[in-house]
């Protein structure tokens, strides 16, 4: 194995952000005071969050993932899996399984790469087949949630450097391995691998791509059924 | 003895020659003494076509008649040719749907209900919902799509079937529900010699173990010519030979029963149909016609020249069909093909004039990109002879078109990265074949948009630079007129001037003395049927 295919989460496999799943956690505490408080702080600092988001991905991260202080790790084990079921396993884009299986069976070794807490992407990952993942993680101390990331945080130009050294690690040639993202805060990530594409792209990034001749994918929408036929039942 | 009436030479009375120029028309002055070959003209289409074909299935070559072969509950599969030819697509009824017409109404009164159509599109793009309403028509489609109605898919798991291995050692693996059917019916559109007969199954229906069989630089270096599929020459094409090889080797396995057709070569309809004709013979309307034409067509934008072209319907009529056993069906219908197609032309020339139009089998619906226009000049245009090319081994062609790096951002994916990352590397297809394509061609991106987007296949770019390969190892150069760049024709290892006068003038400086000079005019279709001297043919033969 000399080359991986490294997938973006949010809005290039699955049709959501980091938000709705935390939203999910921070609706769902032991009372509907305790949902109540962290909600509305989490709501208060919405316009933070914003101004970080056009400045610097790890920014936006690091304030989202703040409002989770306080949570015990055993309740965001069990939501994690809520999370999955309830959030991002409906939003999964139709053509996800299927690109996925054919960078398996084009020999790449497939990682997702992401932004979101580790204890929700395993599930996808399994999910998809992908071999493995990098990913955002809480740091606890005595069971409860710091509010604060372990380093590396997974987002931004650090993506890129994360790519670096996991192909350093397993051996892959970087001209070799594919990159996918749909967000214009991962450019660093899609440009140190040999082979670039954009899922879904936001403007900004379908500007670039266009101007990089990145190839842009649309794997979200069914084409007709007419297109193509599942020849399973012959 | 004298030129065929399609082939006339230049003189000092002669008007500026119009050539297509991409989606442009350009009017250019041609030396005197040059050689210009126009299209014949359209031969007289089928009165009734529906007759036609019925006559055809009820008195089959080398095979029982269709009804005889039908039986109650037999699962039956119907495969069709893409939309990929005829160029541009043919006025409504498409020659498919009226041939579908006649073939359901007769499966319906023999009580066969397992019946499933399929578009032969190999690597080619899935055909859009429009497009295959065009083929089939709203009727059927409406009845049997999507379920019973879909594109062939080369990729699809567990969708081929390994039929096994010819004597030759090809793999034959063909789409599932073909290969699980108790009949399979194809239904041809022949519009060049090229295609139709053995072809059809075993390519159309193919994926890469079989394609890649004769989709390679060795096969296509070994073909003198793609149009002369080893019917007047035995030896002409190790193409035909593979894949007649293939297509023999299904015919064994499956029962395959053919209806081929083929048209005359009315491509223009009326507003435009002073583009086929001699300048010289245009009626002051037509000629007013053609200048008005040839100024619009500088002025508006791109999507627009291109729209002026493709919207209005080529008025093609049927002019053949046969039907049954795959060979003696191909026959005729090539026959019929070159009694069309096929302009006596005296000799080779040092120097020829090829116009790239703005459509090729491949863009459809699309610009036609630079890998393409090498395609149409080294690939389609070269290989339109038989007996010999109308170029002489060492000549050099020229072409008008503007060879714009512009790339159809669904179509034509991957062709981006073969052109602006492999070409540059090398022009070599053997040298690409080897170190590019089998990691190329499972690109899992490229492959995904090919089956759910609208792309062609990875590996289709590769075909387009080996479809080239025989012009290329015969021709010393090509120059373009009108290129917007010069960094295009680089990469394809092409050479630019301004105009016709300066290309010419380029190309004599590596010509013999006082060169012979050939402009190829095409649109509507032809193709040269070359003929030589037993001196002429003695030197070709050695070279």
């Amino acid at each position: 194995m000399t080359k991986a295919a490294y997938f973006d989460l949010d809005g290039t496999l699955v049709g959501t952000s980091l938000i709705q799943p935390t939203a999910y956690y921070l609706l769902n505490q032991a009372s509907p005071l305790k949902t109540l408080q962290r909600f509305g702080r989490a709501l208060f600092d919405a316009p933070r969050m914003a101004v970080a988001e056009m400045q610097d991905r790890r920014n936006f991260n690091e304030i989202l993932f703040s409002h989770f202080r306080g949570m015990t790790e055993d309740r965001i084990e069990v939501l994690s899996r809520e999370v999955f079921e309830d959030i991002i396993r409906p939003a999964i884009y139709s053509g996800a399984h299927d690109l996925i299986r054919q960078c398996k069976e084009g020999g790449f070794k497939v990682v997702i790469v992401t932004g979101s807490l580790d204890v929700t992407t395993r599930y996808v990952t399994q999910h998809l087949g992908a071999d493995y993942f990098i990913a955002n993680r809480l740091e606890f101390k005595d069971g409860y949630a710091t509010g604060k990331m372990l380093h590396p945080l997974v987002a931004g130009p650090e993506k890129a450097k994360i790519i670096v050294e996991d192909a350093h690690i397993h051996g892959y040639d970087l001209k070799k391995c594919h990159a996918y993202s749909d967000s214009f805060s991962d450019v660093p990530m899609l440009s140190v691998v040999g082979h670039a594409f954009c899922i879904n792209p936001s403007r900004k990034l379908k500007r670039l791509a266009q101007a990089y001749r990145w190839p842009i994918l649309d794997i979200n929408n069914e084409p007709p059924a007419s297109f193509r036929k599942s020849h399973s039942n012959h | 003895m004298s030129n065929h009436p399609c082939v006339v030479t230049i003189n000092h009375q002669s008007k500026p020659r119009v050539l297509f120029s991409g989606d442009q028309l350009v009017e250019v002055d041609l030396p005197i003494g040059t050689r210009v070959i126009y299209p014949k003209p359209p031969m007289e289409p089928l009165n009734d076509v529906k007759a036609a074909i019925r006559y055809a299935i009820n008195h089959p070559e080398n095979s029982e008649p269709l009804f005889a072969k039908l039986k109650p509950g037999m699962k039956v599969t119907i495969a069709i040719d893409d939309l990929s030819m005829p160029l541009p697509p043919m006025a409504k009824p498409d020659i498919r749907q009226q041939m579908l017409e006649v073939v359901l109404a007769m499966l319906e009164d023999y009580a066969i209900d397992d019946i499933e159509m399929v578009v032969a599109t190999a690597f080619h793009r899935p055909m859009k919902e429009e497009e295959i309403r065009h083929i089939v028509g709203d009727r059927i489609y409406n009845e049997y799509a999507p379920d019973r109605l879909y594109n062939h898919d080369a990729e699809l798991p567990d969708g081929m079937v390994h039929l096994g291995t010819t004597k030759e050692g090809y793999d034959v693996e063909i789409n599932a529900r073909a290969a699980k059917s108790d009949l399979l019916i194809y239904l041809n559109l022949t519009f060049v010699p090229m295609n139709g007969g053995f072809k059809s199954v075993g390519t159309g229906l193919a994926g890469y173990k079989t394609l890649k069989a004769h989709h390679n630089p060795a096969t296509l270096r070994k073909t003198k010519s793609y149009m002369d599929p080893n019917f007047t020459d035995k030896k002409s094409s190790a193409l035909s030979s593979a894949m007649e090889s293939i297509g023999r080797f299904i015919n064994e396995k499956i029962d395959v029963f053919h209806i081929e057709s083929t048209i005359n070569n009315r491509m223009f309809a009326k507003p435009l149909d002073f583009l086929s004709k001699n300048e010289d013979d245009l009626t002051p309307m037509e000629q007013f016609g053609m200048k008005a034409l040839i100024r619009s067509l500088k002025t508006l934008p791109q999507p627009a020249r291109q729209a002026i072209f493709e919207k209005v319907p080529a008025p093609y009529g049927v002019i053949a069909v046969h039907a049954g056993e795959t060979e003696a069906v191909h026959k005729l219908i090539l026959e019929k093909c070159f009694q069309q197609l096929a302009v006596p032309v005296k000799g080779q020339s040092d120097i020829v004039i090829f116009p790239i139009p703005y459509i090729s089998p491949y863009n459809v619906g699309a610009f036609l990109n630079p890998l393409l226009v090498s395609v149409m000049a080294e690939g389609y245009l070269y290989n339109l002879h038989r007996g010999a090319p109308l170029l002489k081994k060492g000549g050099t062609i020229i072409i008008t078109h503007p060879c714009t790096d512009k790339f159809d951002k669904e179509q034509h994916l991957a062709y981006v990265e073969f052109f602006h990352k492999l070409l540059p590397q090398t022009r070599d297809a053997m040298e690409l074949h080897k170190r590019f394509e089998r990691e190329f061609s499972r690109n899992p991106a490229y492959i995904q948009m090919y089956r759910s987007g609208n792309a062609y296949h990875p590996t289709h770019p590769f075909y387009m630079w080996y479809w080239g390969e025989n012009g290329r190892k015969h021709r010393s150069r090509v120059i373009v007129v009108g290129a917007d760049n010069e960094y295009i024709p680089k990469i394809l290892g092409y050479e630019t001037a301004r105009t016709m006068q300066e290309a010419i003038r380029m190309a004599k400086e590596t010509a013999p003395v006082d060169p012979s000079i050939t402009c190829f005019r095409i649109c509507p279709l032809m193709l040269a049927d070359v003929e030589l001297t037993e001196e002429e043919r003695a030197e070709l033969d050695q070279q």
